[in-house]
Formats: structure tokens, sequence, C-alpha cells
């Protein structure tokens, strides 16, 4: 039976689109309308306060012209800057992410027991922990006195006093700690239905633990592997949580994209050049997002 | 030789286990010890005289119960209802009804809500908020939540509908209940457990968030435990360290109650991927 006809006969179009409509509301409201107003308002020299907020000015692609201004946007705090250290901060955290992610799924793949459900809980519950929270308890494990340094003095190495001398490594490894746990659950997910009769062939032919991995698991894989790393990009470029433990500092060397912009747009006040800013993140996470579903569709081609 | 191997890999497996072990689980030391400690800083030592005092600080100071118990509870609680609410609906409707393009519409949704994200997304959200009148306002940050949270909640929904078979919203109807009746007696019943679902992850999700409610609240006496625990200070400007360490134990108490429920009922693996 065609499903168009068992649809009409338990919903009627009018029921259907009223119990659409708050969803279509909403859409509308904080989805497509920010979109479309962010780009609006990048156009202007709007601030909050003062005569550009009651009446803003339309001065065209200054904005933009501003951030693109090769002399001044590679100083620190500046726009080009935020872009450098953000890539930086991507990448990093992504090789992290994906890597941890991966190892620990392999490490306990075809395992059951307390351990596994030890390491499991303790990568899940630093990713779903309130951020608040977990920033204090960072704030305390990267201490001068705390925990990693006690742990590093402990085997006889140096105590780096960490958010004032390796801001940038100290919020990668803050958000990989943090945000581990999903490419550990996907590949581990991944991973279990892989079929023991093709592990066994591969010991059976005298397969090293390597050749397992690339010849038999790699390429159950490889769907995960791509949305892993797409997803987790997308994710960095805009996490927030960073400004928790560093303020963006010291001296703007953790300037993230998502500080740099909650910086212009809130401590400033500048909307205007805050918005050209949101609609330059908002077009990188449309390409992001754009590959994301281009993967997956191929994905789907061929299998 | 292959006994070196086996060895070898026992060795190997558990030197990264150990590793793995202490860099997740040595990071929560202080949230786990700090709280219990007559002289909290932020380094971390075993209590040696243990005292439930950080915590009877916490609540005899208004401003932090109020954040916790009364702010953090209105908008956690407010954007599960309505977001489980609004996409239990949308998502009937879209597994019911034929409309072009329905199936893309929800990958389209989320795709779009992963564009608009972040702090870029809060520029144009808060002059939206603004014109609203609705900065400092719990009704704000609740509808700023939901509406982030809807396409995910309804990509979930959607499935979980599915999978619900038409028999008994059939049976209904021949019985002579009209469409609201069916909805109500028969469909939102069955899907209770997708509610559930979906409502504990809304929760969860707004309770632990701090970009929202740090933009959109001004007063303190609105603000949830998320920005609240930014402002213990002393009038010298430093943080209060023994009410801080009481206080984010409790907030993340919740949290680790509905991960273990979730745990226990569900198993977790159907919540991965889905925490944005």
């Amino acid at each position: 039976m065609p499903s168009t006809h068992q649809d009409s006969t338990i919903l009627t179009r009018r029921t259907g689109l009223t119990l659409l409509a708050p969803t279509f509301a909403f859409i509308g409201l904080f989805l497509l309308f920010p979109f479309v107003w962010v780009v609006a308002i990048s156009f202007t020299d709007r601030t909050l306060l003062g005569a550009a907020a009651a009446d803003p000015q339309f001065i065209g692609l200054d904005n933009f012209r501003q951030l693109f201004d090769f002399d001044s946007w590679m100083r620190s705090g500046e726009f080009g800057r935020s872009l450098v250290l953000t890539v930086y901060f991507v990448i990093a955290s992504l090789i992290g992410q994906v890597f941890l992610g991966l190892g620990i799924a392999l490490a306990f793949h075809r395992r059951k027991g307390f351990l596994r459900e030890t390491i499991f809980t303790l990568v899940t519950l630093a990713w779903i922990l309130p951020e608040a929270a977990i920033a204090f308890t960072w704030t305390s494990f990267l201490d001068p006195n705390g925990t990693l340094n006690t742990a590093l003095g402990a085997v006889g190495l140096t105590r780096p006093d960490w958010l004032l001398d390796a801001p940038m490594a100290s919020i990668v490894m803050f958000n990989v700690w943090r945000g581990t746990a999903f490419s550990m659950l996907l590949f581990s997910a991944a991973l279990g239905n892989v079929r023991p009769s093709y592990l066994e062939t591969a010991d059976v032919l005298g397969a090293n633990a390597w050749q397992r991995f690339r010849d038999v698991l790699l390429p159950m894989i490889k769907a995960q592997l791509a949305t892993a790393l797409i997803l987790v990009t997308l994710w960095t470029f805009n996490v927030f949580t960073p400004f928790l433990l560093t303020q963006g500092g010291p001296a703007f060397q953790t300037d993230i994209m998502a500080i740099h912009t909650y910086r212009i747009a809130f401590r400033y006040f500048e909307f205007g050049q805050g918005s050209a800013i949101a609609v330059i993140v908002m077009l990188i996470n449309f390409v992001l997002a754009g590959v994301y579903l281009f993967a997956l569709k191929r994905g789907e081609g061929a299998r | 030789m292959n006994l070196v191997r086996f060895v070898l890999a026992r060795v190997g497996f558990s030197a990264f286990v150990a590793v793995i072990a202490a860099a997740f689980a040595l990071p929560l030391l202080w949230l786990i010890l700090a709280p219990f400690h007559d002289q909290a800083t932020l380094s971390v030592s075993l209590p040696t005289n243990p005292t439930l005092d950080n915590f009877r600080a916490v609540f005899d100071n208004q401003f932090a119960v109020r954040a916790l118990f009364v702010n953090s509870m209105i908008q956690a609680a407010g954007a599960m209802v309505l977001t489980t609410l609004v996409a239990t609906l949308g998502a009937y409707a879209l597994a019911r009804i034929h409309l072009p393009g329905r199936d893309v519409f929800v990958y389209v949704l989320i795709l779009f809500s992963s564009v608009v994200t972040g702090s870029a997304a809060m520029v144009p959200v808060f002059l939206l908020i603004f014109r609203m009148g609705l900065i400092d306002q719990h009704l704000g940050v609740i509808l700023v939540f939901t509406g982030g949270l809807l396409p995910v909640a309804l990509f979930i929904m959607r499935d979980f509908m599915q999978s619900i078979p038409r028999s008994y919203e059939e049976s209904a109807l021949v019985n002579g209940a009209n469409q609201w009746q069916m909805l109500r007696d028969v469909v939102l019943p069955m899907t209770r457990s997708g509610m559930m679902v979906i409502g504990i992850w809304a929760f969860v999700n707004v309770w632990g968030s701090f970009l929202i409610p740090f933009i959109l609240l001004r007063s303190p006496d609105k603000m949830p435990a998320a920005t609240a625990t930014y402002s213990f200070y002393t009038e010298a400007g430093t943080p209060v360290i023994t009410l801080i360490s009481a206080y984010a134990l409790l907030y993340v108490i919740p949290v680790l109650v509905l991960y273990l429920f979730v745990n226990w009922k569900y198993g977790f693996q159907f919540f991965g991927g889905i925490k944005s």
C-alpha cells in the first residue's frame, strides 16, 4: 500500500499542519530569522547604546573591510590572529579527540567488564557534566600547585604555570578531555558491528595487529571516521567553553573565534562588527556542514 | 615467542588503560575532594578533617540557593517541557502526514542548527530577545534554548514515531474518536518513553549550558547556577573557593543522577552523538 494513502487516513493535512505550527514558529524565529538578520546587521554600524543603536546607518562592506584589513588583522586580538589561533586549536583538538577516542574504542573492542565500564563512564562524564563546574575543576587541575603539576613533579618533570605559560596547550588539553567521548562512543558502536568471523579469518591468515586494523577494522569504520572528523571540527570551531578557563587571554593568546565574537559583540557592544564576524563564522560552518552532508551522501551511494 | 607477545600485549594494554584512567579521573579529583575540605583551595589535598561546613555555607547563601534550586530549575524544566511538547507534536505530524520534502526537512534543520550556533548565533539572537523585551527574563532563556534544541529533538522523535504501528490510531478512529482524542489518548501515551529521552536530554543540556544565560541575563536574582558559580567573590575580588567547590558539586549531582538513570534504563549509547 502506498504510504500516502495510509498517511491521509490517520491525520488530516490541516491537523498535521496545526501540530507543526509551533515547530515552524520556533525554527523561523530562532534559526532562520537570526541567520538572515545577522547578514543585514553586518552592513550597518549598529551598537547597543547611543545614536547608532537607535538609528543604525548602512555602511556597506565597511565592517568586512575592517576585518580583512591586511595591515592590522594579524595583530594580537584582531580577527585574522583569532582565525589562526582557531585553526591551531581545532586541528590539535581534532587529532587529540579522534585518535584518543579511536584508541580507547580499539583497546576495548570485544572486551566487557568492570574496566571497560569504568573508563567509558569516566570519559562520558567528562563530556556531559556541566561546563561551569568542569571549568573550575580544570582550573584547579592546571593550577601551578594543581594535580597535573603534582603528577609531573612526581616523575621528575618541570611544573609550568599552565594557564599563563602555555594557555593554548591548556585549552587544547581541556577540549580533548571534554570531547573525546563522542569519538569513543561512535567508534566503539561501529566496531561492535564488525563480524567476529572477519577477525578470525585475519588471525588464521596470520595478520598482525596493524594489518588487522588496517585491512579488517578500518574499512568498517570509514564512514564514522569521516563523521567524527567533520563534526568535531564543526563543534570545536564554535566552542565557547575555553572562555571559562582563560577568558581568551593572557594577552589574547587563546582568543579563539567564539571568544573573539563574544568580545567584539558583548564586551565592546560593536554589533555591526560582531555581526560581520558572525556572518563569516556561519559561512565557515555552512561549508563544514555541507562537506558533512556530501560525505554522508557519498557514503550511502558507495554502500 | 607467543608467550612474550602475549605478555607484552597485556602490559601495553594495562599501561594504556592506566594512563587513560588517570588522565580522565585526575581533573575531577578537586570536584570530589575540595567540597569536604575545611580550607579548600585550588590545589588538591586529602581533607584531613572532612567537614560539611562548605555545604552549610552554600545553603546559608540565599543567592546561591536561589540560582541552583529556583532559577536553574525554572529554565531547565521550562525548556525541557517546551522542547518535548513542540518536538513531539511536530514529529508526529511529520511521521503521519505527507508533505513534499518532509524527509529532507529534518536534515536541513539539523544542518541549519549546526550553522546558526555558538556565540556567532548569539549576536542576532541577543538583539531579537532585546526587541522582544525578554532580556533578563527566564522566558527569553527558555525560548532560545528551545529553538536551539528543537532540530535534534525533532530528529530523534521522528525516528521514534516511525517505529510506532499505525493500527492503534486507526482503530481509535474507527471507534469514533476524533483526531484530538486519538492524539491525547493513544499517541501521547505510546510515545511516553521517547518523550522521556528527549526531556532528560533537553534538561541536562540547559542545566549545564553557560553561554546563553550568560548573555541573556543581567540581574543576580535570575541567574542559574551555571553563571552564579562565577559570582562568588570576596569583597577583595578573590573567588571564595570553599563555597564554589561545594556549590559545583551540588550543581553536578542532578546530571550524574540522570546519567545513571539513563544508563540503567536505556544504555547510554542511545545518547551518543546527540549531545550538541
